[in-house]
């Protein structure tokens, strides 16, 4: 769409110029679109690598064992098992718990730095939520080992502090910044004639906000939430450490379902491959099993992606 | 004429892209080469990877080294012993640190791998496995029996109380914080405590390294870890552990790992590919004399008895 009153009011100078210019101006464009298709070139790329690594295992291992079964022993001396039922279970309450917590929190600020802040407190709360996206993920990763994990013992009296709930705490904060600053673009997309509008029929600030804002940026406010979800199920080092690292289905203990998932210690798919990549000598069934993990993190990405995609479009058409 | 020029105008990116995409997945690919081969003038390294056990004291090594041989530049990495056998399988170190043999499988891999000729192990020191508990906990003694009970798939022991034991706070449940399956420490945990034939029961905080072991029991009143006894800190106490119930508890130590008292201590290894250079040979050589093996009883580990060092 851009290109098209580019082109109308370039056609009628271009006799006229150099050709040096013009031979400056292909090379430029050349390279501008190297740097858009690259994208295209590595995703597939990518997605040859991984599956090209994970391909031969699938004969000899049923699908649905290794999807549902939650028996992860990948060096069993005796009986190797390869089921990533818990580890997808893990990933899966992860994420949930940590959006449950930094959605209200993320478009809470990305609101209130937008519509409630003015002038230098909000060019300070821009800076200081920035700030928390510059954390690595490491150092994230030993607070949730050593300060949160005493803190959870202490605040809620369970043995171990390392599970659901740490991790979910870290990933929220970690996926925060992104939520606010995406958050906050999309609210101050909407033009100032809607809040013009709307102060003027009367309404209140927040009558403003949770009625014309919010609808009117739904898609942008949409798009952060989900690349919180992205981040959340991405993230390796800090979900390693924080949430014990433990084989186990959070949703069911002792043959009933378990409502205190928030307090199991689990295991994620991100961190099993961090953690066991590197000793799995190249080609063996372990070191492929680990690389359909990696089919399975892209499938369940695409899913999220995806669905995103319909929502907004759906939101769009109306 | 529109549309045909458009496409031409992004299959040469495309293609100039897959070309070079290709160029960096074929030289990304290869295999390293040995550290040794690139050493050009001034130093000359030695890669040394594996056992996060050894991390500590591989370092230590080559840090006193660097005193005795200026030449030469001993590059250490952990990751665990796994890694390092990995490594010595892939031909991408120099030496590989292990606290633990080779199983047979890996061994006919290297031999494969150097056209029939086994890799030379190095016996290099012990490493006394101890049993870490937070401070407040009251157990003093336990029994190798008794771990396996409490780690192994299908085990009984659960509960502090199936020890006879309160933990102060109330909390019943033993937290059980062991090492990630590529571990050295794990695999010699598995043969000798748990049993070969079985596993671990799930739900165990799986650290990846041995100072996370120590670290999470520091901090959490309910755990029982196993890690090095070369980690042990302020912070933990150190369980005792008998044979047999009912045995006499051996305190993990220099001479209870020496004597053979103590259950869980164990041998630590380094690997090499078969026919070493000469400087690696020395590198070895050096790590065994006396003033090798004084590095290793400041590290915290168990030396070689005297008549195994080299002069």
């Amino acid at each position: 769409m851009p290109s098209a009153p580019a082109t109308s009011t370039a056609a009628t100078p271009a006799p006229r110029r150099k050709p040096r210019s013009l031979i400056g101006e292909k090379i430029i464009e050349f390279f501008i679109r190297l740097c858009g298709i690259s994208a295209i070139v590595f995703v597939f790329g990518i997605f040859f690598f991984v599956f090209r690594e994970a391909l031969p295992v699938p004969g000899k291992i049923s699908l649905s064992s290794f999807l549902f079964n939650t028996d992860w022993y990948p060096t069993s001396m005796s009986n190797v098992r390869f089921g990533i039922g818990a580890l997808v279970l893990g990933t899966l309450s992860v994420t949930i718990a940590a959006m449950i917590i930094a959605v209200p929190f993320g478009l809470g600020a990305a609101v209130f730095v937008s519509e409630f802040c003015k002038g230098k407190a909000r060019e300070t709360l821009k800076i200081v939520i920035e700030l928390l996206a510059a954390i690595p993920s490491v150092v994230w990763g030993f607070i949730g080992l050593t300060v949160m994990n005493k803190f959870i013992i202490w605040a809620f009296g369970v043995p171990v502090g390392l599970n659901v709930l740490n991790a979910a705490i870290l990933l929220a904060l970690m996926s925060i910044p992104i939520m606010v600053s995406i958050g906050e673009d999309s609210l101050k997309a909407v033009p100032d004639s809607y809040r013009e509008a709307a102060f003027a029929l009367g309404a209140t600030r927040w009558q403003t906000v949770y009625k014309v804002l919010i609808p009117a940026a739904k898609n942008g406010l949409l798009a952060a939430v989900l690349l919180g979800v992205g981040r959340a199920i991405g993230e390796t080092m800090a979900v390693l450490m924080a949430t014990g690292h433990a084989i186990n289905n959070p949703f069911i203990k002792d043959g009933s379902a378990n409502f205190g998932f928030m307090f199991e210690s689990v295991r994620t798919l991100t961190a099993t491959i961090a953690a066991e990549l590197g000793e799995a000598s190249e080609n063996s069934e372990h070191y492929r099993v680990l690389f359909l993990i990696g089919i399975v993190l892209f499938t369940l990405t695409f899913i999220v992606n995806v669905t995103a995609d319909l929502v907004v479009r759906g939101i769009r058409k109306k | 004429m529109k549309h045909m020029k458009k496409t031409s105008s992004w299959i040469l990116p495309l293609a100039a892209l897959v070309a070079a995409a290709s160029l960096t997945l074929q030289t990304g690919c290869k295999p390293k080469e040995p550290g040794s081969q690139a050493g050009g003038a001034k130093a000359t390294a030695i890669q040394n990877i594996g056992s996060d056990t050894m991390v500590n004291l591989a370092q230590a090594w080559a840090e006193a080294y660097h005193a005795v041989d200026p030449s030469i530049s001993v590059e250490v990495s952990g990751g665990g012993s796994g890694v390092g056998v990995s490594a010595l399988i892939n031909g991408t170190c120099d030496i590989a640190n292990s606290s633990r043999k080779l199983e047979p499988e890996e061994e006919a891999k290297a031999t494969a791998k150097y056209g029939g000729k086994h890799p030379d192990e190095f016996l290099v020191g012990y490493d006394a496995l101890a049993i870490y508990v937070h401070p407040s906990n009251p157990i003093n003694e336990i029994s190798v029996e008794q771990l396996g009970e409490l780690f192994k798939e299908g085990g009984k022991i659960n509960k502090w109380s199936d020890l006879g034991i309160t933990v102060p706070g109330g909390q019943d449940e033993i937290v059980r914080v062991s090492r990630q399956n590529n571990s050295g420490t794990y695999h010699y945990f598995r043969e000798h405590v748990v049993g070969k034939k079985n596993d671990f029961k799930k739900g165990s905080m799986d650290m990846s390294g041995s100072k996370d072991v120590v670290e999470l029991v520091a901090n959490t009143p309910g755990a029982l870890g196993y890690s090095g006894l070369g980690y042990k800190t302020d912070k933990v106490k150190i369980v005792n552990v008998a044979k047999k119930t009912g045995d006499k508890a051996i305190v993990p130590s220099i001479e209870t790992t020496l004597n053979n008292t103590y259950p869980i201590a164990r041998p630590m290894f380094m690997y090499t590919p078969p026919n070493e250079p000469e400087h690696v040979k020395k590198y070895l050589n050096w790590v065994r004399t006396p003033a090798g093996q004084k590095i290793v009883v400041d590290s915290g580990y168990v030396p070689l008895p005297e008549k195994e060092q080299t002069k």
